[in-house]
């Protein structure tokens, strides 16, 4: 093992005239800076390494997505400094990765528990740019984190790559001009969903909703009643359930005596696969209600958590933001990758966060600068291909990927343990468009705000 | 009225579960004086007794299929459990289905051992020293065997589903008169039901008809004279913790199907069967079980869509709402004995 | 001198110089070794050890004194946070009134959870006190989110102009003190050592021993006797004529009013509100903390605070890479054997070295952190004198052992 040096030391030097000329005085620049600009931004590396904070939950109830994540991120650096067989590397369309690290300095990490609760979240990525001298912040598995480290990163002068967030939120009403989400979103969900659900149960449903009370249940109802009833169905209730809810009986047992026929679960992670439980228990998917089989749906799967839930996710509709078996060159590179190293597929959330990590180095690369707003500028409108997901963008506007969805099934017949889900149709992205000033992304008040280099 | 029916049910349900653990907190409670935060652990722990016994009938030998191939494109390893082997495909894969009420057995050594270790290895050092001791000593025990099990067994839920011929639930209502498919029940939840009625009315008989019992009901209420009447009272009190931990075990290995355990569902069902406890009352056994599943109804009520539409938020705050309601107007909860924990 | 007796002011002179010295006691180690990991001074952890130092005094102030067990302040510390948030988005930027509004609003929100609950002692009190603070939780996630921006909390936007801050269209507000901002800081270079001296940790510091000295006051106050009268027994107190109401319910309120100057400060440390700020695991945090340093000391609180602050963000931020380069120069088998060893302990595994300190400590040190300074101030003691004391501890804690 090398023995290789923090770059704190170096990076704060800099920082250390700038301290002694008087007590930080924002300076503000120019675009001009950036082209030789190397300093006069937070945490501007000096050294030959350059320093990533990887900030995901290791404990609390998301310690195994978070997990995953960080094996991911472990991988993402191996083959941004040349290590491995490059992963993705190869496959992705821009070609300024070429194992040398970033911009020439060679990857250096820290990582972090967020806990998933957005004060532990913040101690963490503060303690990241204030004592190691992190020049950008990813991951997290959970929107509440996501935007409240988003905001972190904003006023610090950080870049943060959102990891697993699926609330509108986060690029919509708290979008920031500092952070970047690859991850897809409620609404993109719902527009994904809804015609694949009419193809298959028809276009006269009655649907009951039961919402997480938080704020990624209330964009993801939202979504999905407004895209349902686009295909004609009817909602026929939406009821709120605490977070903390463990046993969703008395939520579940009340649904057959309403008159519909799908029951909508607006849940995730332990939520999801306790609620699904329930309704499979409460035995409403051998039910017949108006003449039709009663129906159960899960806009947003994630294959880890469902696990969880068993044989119960047997061809139930949802939506994911990649699979493992997807069959396009980048994502067969990405598994063979992951799986040669740690013997079982990525998750959706391994698979976000190495492209996260991918795409803040290339666009460093492209941007021949650390700087966040050049980084910013890189990548705003930046589009690609060769990450799974087919082609995709990444939105000046509000820094959110526009690519393919996946809508999946739960397997009937699965082969192994990780042979969860079925690719049922991936949605083009054409159909889950929507304008930056779309009223379920805040409306026409959102705004990314000024991109801020810190000081 | 179906629909309250309905939900009167899934209270007694859910009052099952929070009766059973609040019973042997208050136990410990009552005969040690210990408050033990590390009771939802020993619910924890008796949930993955299920877990471990349905990895151990599963335990497999490893046979390459050629025929079918992996994720990454190689042959596909395929796992063949022993009991395959030994007792046909389909009796194995039936005696692996039935592992959750196999592990009841299973479990009660394992949790008495669990009980009887912490007991004398840790909670006796305590009964002297104030109880922000005992909340702290018992709270870091909690943290390390949650941590434990996470490291054995990972983060996220693992299913335990119960065996296929108690899985699917029964038009109850039609039983009993109503319209058909109006009042659907499980079976696995009656069965809960039912055996947490079992367990709670067996530890009663035992406190009640048996001369063990009765010493401890008089350590309960008087340790200091039965000790000076001569009776080892520690020696029951380490028996009543074993107790304690078996029936907090047991609730939790017959969890197991209704939600997918994990390593942290202890912490969730601490504070509410603290809350259990004390509204029912301290010192009080009848107390806590009255309590589990009056809040256990009044929780499943409040969660009804028209309730909510009449008073939003209210199922976030039920158990609260009427705990705070039940110790105002009854100074020591429903059933408890002055005295017990008061100061 | 102050006030004090020679002795309590020592503890505070004391108190104030670590405060003071704090950025350099907590960076010993050179910045680029091996041990630097277990550095300590960077402004984040910093202003968060004398923070929840603070929200611990104050809760020692309640429970150490009157052995009411309040398992719900974070609640008091989540209300003052959302006050001073609200102060910041719509009056000023200015720290200040934010905190004063904090104090203001825990310790009425205190007033209100106290009168209900104080009708109640042991451990009902403490379920009263609990089922406020989880329904206070529940509801700033879920109905209130309009108020508390539910789950994803409340932070200062671009959107939001203060009407006595002037700010440009577009910016970003920032929390400051007549316009010193609380993240700028000033850094040293010595040698290979890097200390920060950052501004809001020097507030926040001042706070802190403002604080400690009124809890120091509290306690060597009559006031203080008589709640140390109704620990030890209530019913006699009663009997005397005296109504010890009054009394529990000041401490309640002024222990509301330190933990709402703790929320008040969290915003204006780092401009941030979540609602888990007011689970009772946040409750629970603080009761560790004061039991771990020691129940009824002055200083004690603020070490258990120390304490879990440390493990939660330094050894949960230690890494197997970081282990592979510590033991890099050791033979490979050994290296990896040693990295296996220390595996589950860190990182992901901070809780359960959390756990076993929790236990170790309790077991072996019945007194706390508190005891454990002292046994060391014992045998490093000066003559018979410390000797004898430390004897007297060690057969105080003869049980435990």
């Amino acid at each position: 093992m090398s023995k290789s040096k923090l770059t704190r030391r170096g990076v704060l030097k800099t920082g250390a005239y700038a301290g002694a000329a008087g007590l930080a005085t924002p300076i503000i620049f120019d675009g001009s800076v950036w082209a030789d600009g190397h300093s006069g931004f937070t945490n501007a590396p000096t050294g030959d390494t350059v320093t990533l904070g990887f900030n995901v939950p290791q404990s609390g109830p998301y310690a195994d997505e978070g997990a995953d994540e960080l094996r991911a991120y472990e991988l993402a650096v191996e083959h941004l400094n040349g290590g491995g067989d490059g992963g993705m590397i190869p496959t992705f369309s821009s070609k300024t990765l070429d194992g040398t690290g970033i911009n020439g300095k060679k990857v250096e990490y820290v990582t972090g528990d967020t806990q998933t609760k957005s004060d532990a979240a913040r101690a963490s990525a503060r303690s990241m740019i204030e004592k190691d001298g992190a020049i950008m912040i990813t991951g997290g598995s959970s929107s509440g984190v996501a935007v409240a480290v988003q905001a972190l990163c904003q006023e610090a002068g950080i870049i943060f790559m959102a990891g697993l967030t699926h609330s509108n939120d986060t690029t919509g009403k708290d979008r920031k001009a500092n952070g970047f989400r690859h991850f897809f979103n409620s609404y993109m969900s719902g527009a994904a969903l809804a015609p694949v659900l009419a193809n298959a149960y028809g276009k006269d449903r009655k649907a009951y909703h039961l919402t997480a009370d938080y704020n990624w249940g209330y964009t993801t109802e939202e979504a999905v009643v407004q895209a349902t009833e686009g295909m004609g169905w009817e909602t026929v209730n939406a009821v709120k359930t605490p977070l903390t809810q463990t046993d969703f009986s008395s939520y579940i047992a009340p649904v057959l005596q309403s008159g519909a026929d799908v029951l909508v679960l607006n849940h995730y992670g332990g939520n999801m696969v306790n609620s699904l439980t329930n309704a499979v228990q409460f035995g409403l998917r051998d039910k017949e209600v108006n003449g039709k089989n009663f129906e159960i749906v899960v806009p947003l799967y994630s294959r880890l958590m469902a696990r969880g839930a068993g044989a119960n996710v047997k061809g139930i509709f949802g939506s994911t933001n990649w699979h493992w078996s997807l069959q396009d060159e980048g994502s067969k590179a990405f598994v063979k990758s992951f799986g040669t190293k740690y013997g079982f597929p990525p998750s959706q959330a391994a698979h976000t966060v190495y492209c996260q990590t991918l795409l803040y180095a290339d666009a460093v690369n492209r941007a021949g600068s650390f700087n966040p707003c050049a980084v910013a500028e890189a990548l705003e409108g930046f589009e690609f291909d060769g990450l799974g997901n087919g082609k995709t963008l990444y939105r000046a506007e509000d820094h959110q990927c526009f690519k393919d969805v996946l809508v999946v099934k739960g397997k009937e017949n699965p082969t192994s343990e990780f042979d969860l889900l079925e690719i049922v149709e991936v949605t083009p992205v054409d159909q889950v468009m929507y304008a930056p000033d779309h009223p379920q992304m805040g409306g026409a008040e959102a705004t990314l705000g000024e991109c801020n280099p810190g000081a | 009225m179906d629909a309250i029916i309905l939900q009167i049910l899934n209270g007694l349900d859910k009052g099952s579960a929070y009766a059973l653990i609040a019973l042997g907190l208050t136990l410990i409670f009552g005969t040690l004086g210990v408050v033990n935060f590390a009771h939802g652990a020993l619910f924890m722990i008796g949930a993955f007794c299920a877990v471990t016994l349905q990895r151990l009938l599963g335990s497999s030998r490893t046979i390459v299929d050629e025929t079918q191939k992996d994720f990454l494109g190689n042959p596909l390893k395929v796992e063949v459990p022993y009991v395959h082997d030994w007792f046909g495909p389909e009796m194995g894969a039936s005696i692996i289905a039935w592992s959750v009420p196999l592990a009841i057995l299973f479990a009660i050594p394992i949790m008495m051992f669990v009980g009887f270790a912490m007991e004398r290895g840790l909670i006796k050092h305590f009964y002297k020293r104030p109880h922000a001791d005992q909340i702290l000593v018992t709270f870091g025990l909690a943290i390390v065997l949650q941590e434990v099990i996470k490291a054995f067994y990972g983060a996220n839920p693992i299913p335990t589903p119960a065996p296929p011929a108690l899985t699917g639930a029964f038009d109850f209502g039609a039983m009993i008169g109503f319209d058909p498919n109006t009042i659907i029940y499980p079976y696995w939840r009656l069965i809960y039901f039912a055996f947490a009625a079992f367990v709670i009315t067996a530890v009663f008989a035992f406190l009640q008809f048996t001369t063990f019992g009765m010493v401890v009901r008089a350590g309960m209420a008087d340790r200091e004279t039965v000790g000076i009447l001569g009776i080892d009272i520690d020696k029951r009190f380490t028996m009543m913790f074993a107790i304690a931990a078996v029936v907090a075990g047991l609730a939790g290995v017959m969890y197991t199907p209704i939600n997918s355990p994990n390593y942290h569902m202890g912490m969730d069902f601490l504070v509410l069967s603290f809350v259990v406890v004390v509204v029912g009352g301290m010192g009080s056994l009848p107390g806590a079980v009255l309590a589990g599943f009056l809040l256990g109804i009044l929780e499943s009520f409040a969660s009804m869509a028209a309730v909510i539409d009449l008073i939003p938020g209210i199922n976030q705050i039920i158990i609260y709402l009427v705990a705070i309601v039940i110790l105002l107007t009854r100074p020591r909860g429903l059933m408890g004995r002055r005295g017990v924990m008061e100061d | 001198m102050l006030g004090l007796n020679k002795k309590d002011f020592q503890l505070l002179l004391i108190v104030a110089v670590l405060a003071l010295l704090a950025p350099f006691i907590l960076n010993p180690f050179p910045e680029g070794s091996g041990l630097a990991q277990f550095n300590a001074g960077y402004p984040d952890l910093m202003q968060r050890f004398v923070i929840f130092g603070i929200f611990a005094i104050g809760f020692n102030i309640l429970f150490g004194l009157t052995g009411y067990l309040s398992f719900g302040h974070a609640a008091f510390l989540g209300v003052g946070s959302y006050a001073a948030i609200w102060m910041m988005k719509l009056v000023t930027l200015n720290v200040i009134p934010a905190i004063l509004m904090a104090i203001v609003f825990g310790g009425l929100f205190a007033l209100i959870v106290g009168f209900v609950s104080l009708r109640r002692s042991g451990i009902y009190f403490s379920i009263l006190t609990l089922a406020f603070a989880q329904m206070s939780y529940a509801l700033a996630y879920s109905v209130l989110t309009p108020i508390t921006g539910g789950e994803t909390g409340l932070q200062i936007k671009a959107t939001d102009s203060p009407i006595l801050s002037n700010l440009a269209d577009g910016e970003i507000g920032r929390a400051n003190l007549f316009g010193m901002e609380m993240g700028s800081s000033y850094l040293m270079n010595v040698g290979n050592w890097l200390f920060t001296f950052n501004a809001g940790y020097y507030i926040a510091a001042i706070f802190m021993l403002i604080s400690f000295y009124v809890s120091i006051r509290i306690f060597r106050s009559p006031f203080g006797m008589m709640l140390r009268a109704v620990k030890s027994n209530q019913q006699r107190m009663n009997y005397t004529g005296l109504n010890s109401r009054p009394y529990t319910l000041a401490a309640f309120v002024i222990s509301g009013m330190y933990a709402g100057l703790a929320g008040g400060l969290m915003v204006a440390m780092d401009t941030q509100v979540g609602p888990e700020r007011m689970f009772w695991t946040a409750s629970g945090e603080v009761v560790l903390m004061t039991i771990l340093g020691g129940v009824g000391t002055l200083i004690g609180p603020v070490l258990g605070a120390g304490m879990i602050k440390y493990m939660e963000n330094i050894i949960s931020k230690i890494n197997d890479n970081i282990l592979h380069q510590w033991f890099a120069f050791m033979p490979d088998g050994i290296e990896d054997f040693l990295v296996t060893i220390i595996h589950p302990f860190i990182g992901k595994g901070w809780h359960l070295t959390l756990g076993i300190v929790f236990m170790l400590v309790v077991i072996f040190l019945p007194g706390g952190l508190v005891e454990g300074g002292q046994r060391i101030a014992g045998w490093f003691g000066k003559g018979k004198k410390a000797d004898a004391e430390a004897t007297d501890t060690d057969a105080g804690t003869k049980p435990a052992e």
